[in-house]
């Protein structure tokens, strides 16, 4: 279907392992061999989700240079707008039976729903919500940022604090998202109930398409002229400058763009964690999913997706076994890849043509010392 | 390949670059003091001096990297160069070599010369932009200009350090820049290689405006056009090369050394 193999493999295995799954799920008596059990799909939901949010971050930091260390916070908004529309799909069917008010509220003496609650009942608003309400924090953060030329260490710091700062706001009860209890106790989505197998199944195939969706746009994206001007603006971004080339332009809209595929990825998220809370935007969560793309292979968008499945699947192993070395463990892969594997896991195998984007070991250097004398 | 030319004819005024007074003080010393200078349209000028004497920040203030305390630039009739950013300034068709060269690596010969073509610059034509039949006429030309036909789709990180200079200027002429400012071009360059250069900018000047900065004396003589001396962020000699190394005040600060 595709030129280059990698692509092919990549979507193959996304879509393909997703149908087996759940058609193992499904199809198969629980008391079969072959059967996959309820838990296993609900657990590489989680990890399609993971994948989506990392391909987010690989795209900007893989291709526009951007370290973004914050990438959690639009992931989590994207699952907060979703929360609040099952909140609001529960109904009075909540402890207070409260038709309008979610039942936090209730505990905490509201009487009416705020405004920027209004609208959550619906699925057609709330969907696009858990993309727009990312895109305008990015677009806001971001036109700010690149203007005035913020890079490198300091732009990663300032978005360790833009998710720190919200994880401190949403911990507030007043600020009307149910403070650190978050949001949970979902009943359905679009009148489908939420606990029974085939909707776990059903969820879980919807973001492999999406995480197949969102990888063939990074694609395209990043095999356009536009891409290869990203590319540009990473290796020697005051070279593309006296080509005429505005790279702050070039970053926003990559920026933004990689928002919005991390809020999807966060919407899909919530529906089948069953849960949305503060800790979502824990700064530490952030960390981890730039390491899942460091392991897989920055600058591949493939390795994006097969580290975070990777790093996951240790860690739900790691987690269970020996939960205080977790930690440890994930430092220690990173400090080993960026030592050893500094192109991934993908680099391992792919040959430097397969990928426009993967930078080439030598040119890479080059490139920064070249960057520095522009630089000044 | 004749728009320098057209360019020359409609800047109306007699000069196309003007610098009147420019100085820049980084922490109080000054890289240039009150400099000026005057490019004629289609003029080829080379630019030498000592190091540290401000050819290159010379080329930051023309190009909006340096913003200068005082003085001003003038680009054609009226555009003062000193209010505008990099992207705009080179959108008005000045393009930059630099002293070490700097090309995309990762990307192929052909995307290097692809990105640098004159057109339009912004995101979302960017996003849609297919190449077009033209734009591959061009890219073949520039590649035969710049001799890198058969390397065009190798990655510029491959290249050797004479083909990256040449890369470059390749670049620089895709975006049909009504002036060039090449920041030396030849350093790194065997005596074959600093031969053919003379001979491409001399080609090149023959429809656009060259500034050139340069150690060769060889390379300069061989272009055979006025020279700059700058010392100390300033003129200190103007003249045909002969007379540049006859002047007893240049022998002091540079030849003599
Ligand atoms: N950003 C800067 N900050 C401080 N000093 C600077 C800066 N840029 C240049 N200088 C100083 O200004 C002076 C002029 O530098 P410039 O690079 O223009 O010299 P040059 O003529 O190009 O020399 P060379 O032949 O070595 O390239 C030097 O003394 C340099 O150290
Ligand atoms: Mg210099």
């Amino acid at each position: 279907m595709f030129r280059d193999k990698l692509t092919t493999i990549t979507l193959g295995c996304i879509l393909g392992g997703a149908l087996l799954l759940a058609a193992l799920n499904l199809l198969t008596p629980g008391a079969s061999a072959a059967h996959v059990p309820g838990f296993v799909i609900s657990l590489v939901g989680k990890y399609l989700c993971y994948a989506i949010l990392a391909l987010a971050i690989d795209l900007v930091w893989g291709y526009a240079g951007i370290l973004t260390l914050g990438h959690g916070a639009f992931f989590a908004l994207g699952g907060y707008c979703m929360g609040m529309y099952l909140m609001r799909e529960i109904g009075a069917r909540g402890v207070y039976a409260n038709p309008i008010l979610p039942d936090f509220m209730v505990f905490i003496g509201w009487k009416e729903l705020p405004w920027y609650w209004q609208g959550f009942n619906h699925f057609w608003f709330a969907l696009p919500m858990t993309m727009l309400v990312p895109a305008l924090l990015a677009f806001g953060f971001g036109w700010f940022a690149f203007r005035s030329r913020v890079s490198g260490v300091y732009l990663s710091i300032i978005t360790q604090a833009l998710t720190y700062a919200l994880m401190l706001a949403f911990f507030r009860n007043d600020m009307g998202f149910g403070g650190n209890n978050g949001m949970t106790d979902f009943k359905d989505i679009v009148g489908i109930p939420l606990n029974s197998e085939a909707t776990s199944a059903g969820l879980m195939l919807i973001s492999a398409v999406v995480l197949a969706a969102a990888f063939l746009l990074a694609r395209a994206m990043t095999r356009s002229r536009f891409g290869k001007v990203l590319i540009a603006v990473r290796d020697a971004e005051s070279r593309t400058r006296f080509l005429g080339y505005r790279p702050e332009s070039y970053k926003l809209v990559v920026w933004v763009l990689s928002a919005m595929i991390a809020g999807i990825g966060g919407a899909l998220y919530v529906p089948q964690v069953g849960i949305i809370n503060p800790s979502e935007f824990a700064p530490g969560n952030s960390i981890e999913a730039v390491i899942w793309v460091a392991v897989g292979g920055r600058g591949t968008l493939a390795g994006a997706i097969l580290g975070a499945v990777l790093v996951n699947l240790g860690k739900t192993w790691l987690t269970s076994a020996l939960p205080e070395v977790w930690l440890f463990a994930i430092g220690g892969l990173f400090i080993l890849v960026t030592l050893l594997l500094p192109r991934g896991i993908i680099g391992l195998f792919a040959a430097r043509s397969t990928t426009a984007g993967a930078e080439a070991e030598p040119g890479a250097a080059a490139a920064k010392s070249a960057a520095r004398e522009i630089a000044g | 390949m004749s728009d320098a030319a057209q360019a020359g004819s409609t800047l109306s005024g007699n000069s196309l670059l003007y610098l009147d007074g420019v100085t820049v003080s980084f922490d109080g010393f000054k890289a240039l003091n009150e400099l000026s200078l005057v490019l004629e349209p289609g003029e080829m000028r080379a630019v030498i001096g000592p190091n540290g004497a401000g050819k290159t920040t010379m080329m930051d203030v023309i190009t909006g990297r340096t913003r200068p305390d005082t003085g001003r630039v003038v680009f054609g009739d009226n555009v003062d160069l000193t209010r505008l950013d990099e992207p705009a300034i080179a959108r008005l068709g000045i393009g930059r070599k630099f002293q070490r060269p700097t090309v995309f690596e990762p990307l192929s010969v052909h995307d290097n010369l692809l990105l640098s073509l004159a057109g339009d610059r912004n995101p979302r034509f960017a996003l849609w932009a297919k190449e077009t039949p033209a734009e591959r006429v061009r890219l073949d030309e520039l590649l035969a200009t710049i001799r890198l036909v058969d390397d065009r789709d190798r990655p510029a990180a491959d290249l050797s350090h004479g083909q990256k200079q040449w890369l470059e200027i390749g670049m620089l002429l895709a975006q049909e820049p009504h002036l060039l400012l090449v920041d030396e071009p030849v350093a790194g360059m065997s005596d074959a290689e600093t031969e053919e250069t003379a001979d491409l900018l001399r080609e090149i000047n023959k429809t656009r405006s060259v500034v050139v900065v340069e150690h060769d004396m060889a390379f300069v003589r061989a272009l055979g056009v006025k020279v700059t001396v700058l010392h100390e962020g300033a003129v200190l000699a103007e003249g045909s090369i002969d007379a540049i190394q006859n002047d007893p005040r240049v022998i002091e600060v540079y030849l003599g050394r």
